[in-house]
């Protein structure tokens, strides 16, 4: 029963990422492409995990742990350019 | 790994899993920017929160041993989603809106974007003395 569950789980992200990708193509704005990209890296961290249960190790939490860390960092980076110019001042 | 753990496993996937896709769906649907910088909100909190004690459930059932890693990754996003969420909204605010069609801010310092940053020896900590 798992499995279905865990299916069903990723094919709801795997949707929703490209909804994501759709508002990062249509923008209109900056911090419209800003926020889909920062939710494309929360979907991504529950892909990663629903991957490592369907693999049945716990590898995957660090790579989504980094993963986590690396889209915070660069989603603060991109506001900030846009917002000051430069990223530090 | 016992019947009722799997059942529990399924619905926090499944909840997770349909509230992944609401954010997702919500950041297509809604108008303004600031709308859509509520929807995604969902996919961090109850989305990622699914997967996540869906993961612990499941390793424990496994393993028999509680594993903490989920819970790094919750508090990590829980302490990190609202200071993105400000940065994007300053940023909207700073390319869009213009500082007169903005109700006064209360604090001392107004609404921070539209200023230069202080400069290093200008008396910076002038109400603290």
């Amino acid at each position: 029963m798992i499995e279905y569950a865990l299916l069903f789980a990723a094919g709801c992200y795997g949707v929703a990422l490209l909804l994501d990708l759709w508002r990062v193509a249509i923008g209109p704005d900056a911090a419209d492409r800003i926020l889909a990209l920062d939710t494309m890296v929360i979907n991504m961290i529950a892909l990663l995990v629903l991957y490592g249960i369907w693999r049945g190790t716990a590898t995957y939490f660090e790579a989504a742990m980094l993963i986590a860390m690396v889209g915070f960092v660069s989603t603060v980076a991109y506001c900030r350019f846009l917002l000051r110019g430069d990223i530090i001042e | 790994m016992s019947f009722v753990a799997e059942i529990f496993a399924s619905i926090a996937l499944v909840i997770s899993g349909i509230f992944g896709f609401v954010g997702s769906y919500g950041l297509v649907k809604l108008k303004n920017t600031l709308q859509r910088l509520h929807a995604p909100t969902k996919a961090t909190t109850l989305g990622v929160g699914g997967v996540l004690i869906a993961s612990m459930i499941f390793f424990y059932a496994n393993t028999g041993q509680i594993s903490v890693h989920e819970l790094l990754i919750t508090l990590f996003l829980f302490v990190t989603a609202p200071i993105a969420a400000n940065f994007i909204a300053k940023t909207y605010m700073v390319r869009n809106l213009r500082q007169e069609d903005l109700p006064e801010s209360t604090g001392d310092f107004g609404w921070s974007i539209y200023d230069d940053p202080p400069s290093p020896g200008a008396a910076p900590m002038e109400h603290l003395k």
